[in-house]
């Protein structure tokens, strides 16, 4: 037994087998060399990098303190802002939902829906918030209805695409049963699909709702309406105690965002 | 067929579907609210109706313009992509860094008090604003160019893995904190023996996670002059070069889609 017990004791214990180890160190070759390129092609001038730290500090300098001058305006562009995401998110649900519904395996008439609408939820979640906030803003000016149109198209996928599985889970059952008494397609939505999807729908508004809130706060910036419109204004006049209040302004609004819907989670679901 | 009263006298007892809100007062109240709401956030948006009107003429003519897609200078495409591709990995690279330590700050089982609020207030605000508002102040911090995109997306990755990093963290199994503590083993010992192998798995989850989220990001932080294919995007947008734009469109979806299969492949394989 004495001599089992040594052979263990010599045993060198190692975390990886030889060809774990080979992969993990094939990986990380393979990240430097990625770094290596990334960070020589990159057309960085290299002393403003190391002034990066005295020009950031300097600006937050220049921020404090903030000034609460602007104070009564900034609190309109807050409302605006609220209204856009708030809107948007409702006039998505709109276009959402039939969507979700021909997206959906168990419930598009044929396949060319299922693709049509696989199509439009992909193309709205590809493109950003602010990319089409510029296209919007190239075809009906600027204002709120581009920064309304922007959420709405972006929102169409998040919102499709999260329905769309949900009714892929629902439970079939009922349907069938529905459509064993002989029930007409709408009867049978309303009846078997609408309540069992509910609650999905409720979670996934209010978290987009939420999401909304903060891409309303950067669309001014391409002129589409909202706080982003008064920040990109004090930004070009270097008016950057004004900036500091619209910042401290937008995390106030993120942080009552958050709570709201946290309350609404609780109450609703 | 028997008429309506006829039929309520022999089945009296019709089904209704019950309400979603079993109180009245709630259920009109709720609705009433809503139709307030709408009246009140459509009357005090500035809608501006002429220039509206014009749109759908000029929508023609953007996508006219934009149609077809043209790639005739594919070279600038191709250079906008290469650096927003090299702001993605090197601000993946710095924001999974340093969300460790911060992540570790903003934990409340490893960390005092102090420095948790300090931690979590961090996060709070680095997740608050928008990456196109940091960049905007990046650029007029550090100028123009893919320095302020890194910044930029840096901050941005903190936020995210270091918000999720921390809730792992709380999440930890004690037991390998506490072994090591009997052994009278240091804080920092403790930190790299017993917290970080609990964590690793989910560190490389959501650093390719965070590598997808920045390339889409980098896409628009350029919009505000923070470099990459936004750069690009912007400029071709500012002079009217709608088929151009259009193109780089496209294969900024087609790179977003390939990414996104990309990463999700990898993280099935290390999950």
């Amino acid at each position: 037994m004495v001599d089992d017990a040594d052979l263990l004791a010599d045993r060198v214990w190692r975390r990886h087998n030889p060809k774990e180890q080979l992969i993990r160190f094939g990986v990380m070759l393979v990240t430097l060399m990625v770094v290596v390129w990334a960070v020589s092609d990159i057309d960085i001038f290299w002393p403003w990098v190391w002034d990066a730290p005295n020009q950031i500090s300097s600006l937050g300098a220049r921020m404090w303190p903030p000034d609460p001058t602007r104070l009564g305006e900034i609190v309109d562009a807050m409302i605006e802002t609220v209204h856009i995401a708030t809107l948007a998110t409702m006039l998505t649900i709109f276009i959402a939902l039939p969507v979700s519904y021909i997206a959906a395996q168990n419930t598009t008439p044929n396949r060319a829906c299922l693709w049509l609408g696989r199509f439009i939820l992909v193309s709205s979640r590809s493109v950003n918030t602010i990319i089409w906030a510029l296209l919007f803003v190239a075809i009906f000016g600027p204002g709120v209805l581009a920064g309304i149109l922007a959420i709405m198209f972006r929102s169409v996928g998040f919102i499709g695409k999260l329905m769309g599985e949900a009714i892929e889970e629902i439970d079939r059952r009922p349907v069938e049963a529905m459509e064993a008494t002989g029930a007409s397609k709408a009867k049978v939505i309303a009846y078997a699909v609408v309540p069992q999807v509910m609650p999905a729908f409720f979670a996934i508004v209010i978290l987009r709702w939420d999401i909304n809130i903060r891409e309303s706060t950067v669309l001014g910036l391409v002129g589409a309406g909202g706080i982003g419109v008064i920040l990109q204004g004090s930004i070009d006049t270097f008016a950057w105690p004004t900036v500091a209040t619209i910042l401290i302004a937008i995390i106030a609004l993120v942080l009552v965002g958050e709570a709201v819907t946290g309350l609404l989670r609780r109450k609703v679901l | 067929m028997a008429s309506p009263d006829r039929e309520a006298f022999t089945n009296p007892r019709t089904w209704k579907k019950p309400p979603f809100i079993a109180n009245p007062l709630v259920r009109y109240g709720l609705l009433v609210v809503l139709a307030a709401y709408l009246v009140w956030a459509f009357g005090s948006l500035p809608f501006n109706w002429e220039r509206i009107s014009e749109g759908l003429p000029r929508a023609a003519r953007i996508f006219g313009g934009g149609f077809p897609p043209s790639l005739s200078r594919v070279d600038l495409l191709l250079t906008g992509f290469t650096e927003s591709l090299q702001i993605a990995i090197l601000a993946t690279l710095l924001g999974v860094l340093l969300s460790v330590p911060f992540a570790v700050m903003a934990a409340r089982n490893v960390a005092p008090l102090p420095v948790y609020l300090l931690g979590r207030a961090v996060i709070i605000v680095s997740r608050s604003f928008h990456p196109v508002i940091v960049a905007i102040l990046f650029v007029a911090a550090v100028g123009f160019g893919p320095l302020a995109g890194i910044l930029t997306l840096t901050l941005y990755s903190i936020g995210f893995v270091g918000k999720l990093l921390a809730e792992e963290i709380e999440e930890i199994d004690w037991g390998q904190v506490e072994a090591m503590r009997s052994t009278g083993a240091g804080y920092l010992a403790t930190l790299f023996y017993a917290v970080f192998p609990q964590i690793l798995p989910r560190q490389v989850g959501l650093s390719m996670y965070q590598l997808d989220s920045n390339l889409r990001a980098s896409a628009v932080v350029g919009i505000v002059g923070a470099g990459g294919i936004g750069s690009t995007l912007m400029n071709a947008f500012g002079r009217y070069d709608y088929d151009f734009a259009f193109a780089i469109l496209l294969v900024i979806i087609a790179v977003i889609l390939a990414s996104e299969g990309v990463s999700g492949w990898v993280r099935k394989k290390i999950w």
